[in-house]
């Protein structure tokens, strides 16, 4: 009837679970993401959003359950059976990670331009001048001075080195990006631009994007679907609005203060 | 052909977690057909369920039992069973959503945000453009805030900015959710007229209008909604 039945999910999860000795990371989380989706995961710290999004990106293996990744549109692969390189030249190609601290996803010790450079010339890039104007334009998406191209990221504010991060990732035109809190230190001005970047590439380039985030405004705004965790555990999941206007769970009433606001 | 809006016994409460488990009868039962080319107003007193009912029959509240069918690609789907993706869907081709509030991501300019839909729906860039221009010409929104994010719009722009979004697609399915509200009678009467023109093209509409005046000039039906209601909710 839809194309629901037909066409296969970028990225599935089932069962994914991740034990820590005797304490629970995630438990039980299955779900699909299609192209052209944003699927905000909300809870409170600790919750174990994180745990997941590590899981699901690779950088983790859960204890239990599988993801899978339909690369190159040859169908669903399980991350676990894939072989090290391909997980990794996926990460450099497919992936995006915005970490939620800018120092886990930059390399602190080359310039603006070197950072942003260095992920197209992992795809290929080589001519140097494409490559630095190309550079340049990002900086400009993300609002940076375009005569900070050849500083240190050392030498930027925090909200700075955010966006020069989101940058880095999102230049070799990702499809699947996992976003960890990114814009939490982030000015207001630039944290709508960004937004809107990101709502941008989801309309035009069919991106997909897991987003883990406390604020319940920007899940809104950005995302089409909705999971809330607690405890490591899924309580609910839905359509954006409707995990926001008609909570079901006690613990999703809790989290939009469940003002029944109709 | 079948209508395009087919609700069928449809049951809602809220349960209060809360507040101890509370829970909030809101429909019992309601059933209504709406066909193409019919424009149907929401009727009963404030507070009875009017958006509620709007929100249903948008996704964005869970019906607890019952149909809510709405016509999407020569076939049909039930809200309440189809999965978010699905509604997605729905919300992108056939079902068109003009609530009270402006919701945008800020510094978004006026005339993107008008357009967005029916580029959503694949129309090229500048035929959404073209249209979105159009109806803010007609709306009254003076040509130089289009450039503009509407976040700093007085209540009423915004709401016609909402309104243009809304009706910038031909959506089959409409919902509008008091779209004349604070409108001053100039801007009213434009906004009952584009009504109109998408009922003539064949939308079928769900409406709440707080003024009889209004209904009497863009709405072929009345619906009152009183008889299934549990008289708590707005």
């Amino acid at each position: 009837m839809l194309h629901d039945d037909l066409s296969c999910p970028l990225l599935r999860a089932r069962s994914v679970t991740k034990i820590y000795g005797d304490h629970v990371g995630c438990l039980g989380v299955s779900f699909d993401l299609w192209p052209g989706e944003v699927l905000a995961i909300v809870g409170e710290s600790g919750s174990g959003k994180s745990t997941l999004l590590s899981c699901l990106s690779g950088a983790m293996e859960p204890s239990e359950g599988e993801v899978f990744y339909n690369a190159d549109a040859t169908g669903l692969t399980d991350l676990a059976g894939m072989p090290e390189p391909q997980l990794r030249a996926l990460a450099r190609t497919d992936w995006a990670f915005v970490h939620q601290n800018p120092r886990d996803g930059l390399r602190m010790s080359v310039s603006a331009g070197a950072n942003i450079g260095e992920r197209l010339m992992a795809n290929g890039a080589r001519h140097y001048s494409n490559i630095r104007t190309t550079a340049e334009t990002w900086l400009e998406k993300v609002e940076i001075d375009t005569s900070r191209l050849d500083d240190l990221p050392e030498t930027f504010s925090g909200g700075m080195q955010q966006r020069l991060q989101i940058a880095r990732n999102l230049v070799t035109g990702p499809r699947l990006v996992f976003m960890d809190e990114p814009p939490g230190g982030l000015d207001v001005s630039v944290q709508a631009r960004l937004l809107d970047l990101v709502r941008k590439l989801v309309a035009d380039h069919e991106l997909a994007v897991v987003i883990v985030t406390h604020d319940l405004a920007v899940a809104r705004l950005l995302a089409s679907r909705l999971m809330v965790m607690q405890a490591g555990r899924v309580v609910e999941t839905g359509l954006a609005d409707q995990v926001l206007d008609d909570p079901q769970a006690p613990y999703s009433q809790l989290l939009v203060s469940s003002v029944l606001q109709v | 052909m079948t209508a395009p809006i087919r609700v069928s016994d449809v049951t809602k409460k809220f349960t209060l977690h809360m507040q101890g488990g509370v829970e909030l009868p809101v429909f019992d039962g309601v059933s209504m057909t709406v066909k193409a080319g019919q424009a149907i107003a929401l009727t009963g007193p404030s507070g009875a369920g009017k958006s509620s009912l709007l929100r249903l029959l948008y996704g964005t509240y869970k019906a607890d039992s019952g149909c809510i069918h709405i016509g999407h690609k020569d076939d049909a789907v039930d809200i309440v069973t189809a999965s978010p993706r699905q509604i997605l869907d729905v919300r992108r081709y056939s079902l068109g959503y003009v609530s009270q509030f402006l919701r945008v991501i800020p510094r978004v300019p006026t005339l993107e945000i008008v357009a967005e839909p029916m580029m959503q729906l694949g129309a090229a860039p500048e035929k959404a453009r073209h249209r979105a221009r159009e109806l803010l010409k007609r709306l009254r929104i003076p040509e130089n805030l289009w450039g503009l994010s509407p976040v700093t719009f007085s209540g009423g722009e915004q709401q016609r900015v909402n309104i243009a979004r809304g009706l910038c697609p031909d959506y089959p399915v409409l919902l509008l959710d008091e779209p004349t509200a604070s409108l001053d009678a100039e801007n009213r009467g434009t906004v009952l007229e584009l009504i109109n023109e998408a009922r003539e093209k064949g939308s079928a509409i769900v409406s709440i209008f707080h003024a009889k005046a209004d209904r009497d000039i863009a709405c072929t039906d009345e619906f009152d909604i009183q008889p299934f209601t549990g008289g708590v909710c707005g």
